[in-house]
């Protein structure tokens, strides 16, 4: 494409059809445990 | 749902819906203003109209057709397919647990939300039996769950050392038995740290959070000791001797930002110069009306300062020296499932805190606050309605996120935030939202800008 560029696959979509199995890490979202955004954890499958 | 915004020269479209992030020149920026979810195949003619003079026509059309190849591929415009999940998040195994060792600490930093370290209910150190209890008590509510984390939280656990080595002893000699995997953590403010425990530390924990506020000014005038002297000095070569010999395992350096120092990226920047590159700087939660707190007014500010860091990582990046800064930190392609991003940290649900005297709170956050009590592993009480609570709460049953384009990187903030500023766990905490908000751009516009 000339005037759009796509930085990454778009997965959301499938990651919820394979999802939710609750091995990784839990992400606490208070700031004393540095853990703020869900989407800086990896998948753990 | 699309989110466009520009930023560093950068004209940045995420696809909320399908996580998609677009780069895209002016005239694409531009069509988008004029489309919506229910864009055609062939522009209206009001598209054309509105924009023909300032681009050429063919260009407008050219440019059309490649946003209408990306709404056909579910990268653009993709629906909101993830409301039928929300309803139906159910109670999970318990997988992680805060364990406050010590509600005690031997600092008095004035913006503790810990009330200098007693949570407000006295000082207390965790006797080795309720750490017991507590390690029993995850096990026995895990389920089929293989990895679990612990992290020993306080006031300031090596305040109680003994009881966190003899706690990690423990957990391991059940790991084999019970088929788990624990993660240890830890979080202190250094003071305390010698070469016996930066050895236990380093074999035993999986990560380690090492306080500090960063320039030396900034740190000692609110990380002081009970008799009002700074840490700065103590505690610094204590890290880098920690960090150096822990080699690749993580660690983060981690401080707060008050009203005190909007300039804090100089404060990341100073951390990084110390040699660390596991950097963590965030902003201090306490009520608006208080002194340090980060007021509405202050909030340009801060977008201002974030944007000067996200440029400096850049140069950095370029350079060869790079950082990471927690808060900037998305993984595009291999981050968390979307069930995972609908209701967040869990707390309540999979994730708990207890109390020296084994209460069961949500999170370390509700600790103290009786009303949030769950039970107590030494007598076993469990208030199962509670946690059904938290495991139905998600950014659906909160309406701000459920509009929010932000909503599957932050899933919905932290609720003990929403619960003590907004009164209502169902509503996150404004100002907390524009700075998630801000970060978000940050952070994708540092990938727009090292990806290329």
């Amino acid at each position: 494409m000339k005037h759009i560029k796509t930085l990454n696959k778009a997965n959301l979509k499938e990651s919820a059809s394979k999802g939710g199995c609750g091995e990784c890490q839990a992400s606490c979202q208070s700031a004393c445990k540095t853990s703020c955004t869900v989407a800086n954890q990896k998948c753990e499958k | 749902m699309i989110h466009k915004y520009k930023l560093n020269g950068y004209n940045i479209v995420l696809d909320v819906n399908s996580g998609a992030v677009h780069v895209v020149d002016d005239i694409a920026y531009d069509i988008l203003d004029f489309v919506n979810e229910d864009m055609k195949q062939v522009p209206d003619n009001s598209v054309i109209e509105s924009l023909n003079n300032k681009y050429d026509k063919r260009e407008i059309l050219n440019t059309y057709d490649e946003l209408y190849e990306l709404k056909e591929l579910g990268q653009l415009y993709a629906k909101d397919e993830y409301e039928k999940f929300s309803n139906m998040l159910k109670s999970a195994p318990i997988k992680s647990m805060c364990i406050n060792v010590a509600h005690d600490c031997n600092l008095r930093c004035e913006y503790c939300f810990a009330a200098k370290g007693d949570f407000g209910t006295g000082r207390e150190l965790m006797p080795f039996e309720v750490a017991k209890n507590s390690i029993d008590f995850l096990i026995e509510n895990s389920g089929t769950r293989h990895n679990l984390e612990v992290d020993f939280f306080g006031g300031e656990p090596l305040m109680n050392f003994d009881v966190v080595k003899d706690t990690v002893k423990y957990a391991r000699r059940l790991e084999k038995k019970y088929n788990k995997n624990f993660r240890f953590t830890i979080t202190t403010n250094g003071l305390l740290l010698s070469n016996d425990k930066i050895d236990f530390i380093n074999k035993e924990m999986s990560n380690v959070v090492l306080s500090l506020d960063g320039r030396k000014e900034i740190n000692d005038r609110l990380r002081v000791t009970s008799n009002s002297s700074g840490t700065y000095d103590i505690i610094v070569p204590k890290y880098q001797k920690l960090v150096k010999e822990r080699k690749d395992k993580d660690y983060y350096v981690r401080g707060t930002f008050t009203r005190n120092n909007l300039d804090f990226a100089n404060d990341v920047i100073k951390i990084a110069d110390l040699g660390f590159d596991q950097i963590s700087i965030e902003p201090v939660v306490l009520d608006e009306n208080l002194e340090y707190a980060i007021k509405k007014e202050d909030l340009p500010r801060v977008f201002k300062e974030y944007e000067k860091l996200a440029l400096e990582m850049i140069n950095r990046k370029k350079a060869g020296k790079c950082f990471n800064f927690f808060h900037f930190m998305i993984d595009l392609e291999q981050g968390p499932c979307a069930i995972k991003r609908l209701r967040g940290c869990s707390c309540g649900n999979e994730y708990i805190a207890v109390t020296p005297n084994g209460d069961i709170y949500p999170c370390h956050q509700f600790v103290g606050q009786n009303e949030w009590k769950i039970g107590n592993v030494i007598t076993k009480s469990f208030n199962n309605s509670i946690k059904e609570y938290f495991a139905k709460t998600n950014i659906y049953t909160k309406e701000k996120c459920k509009d929010c384009w932000a909503k599957f990187f932050c899933s919905g903030g932290c609720n003990a935030n929403s619960w003590q500023y907004e009164g209502d766990i169902a509503k996150p905490h404004k100002i907390a939202c524009e700075l998630e908000k801000k970060r978000v751009e940050c952070a994708l516009m540092i990938k727009a800008a090292t990806l290329q």
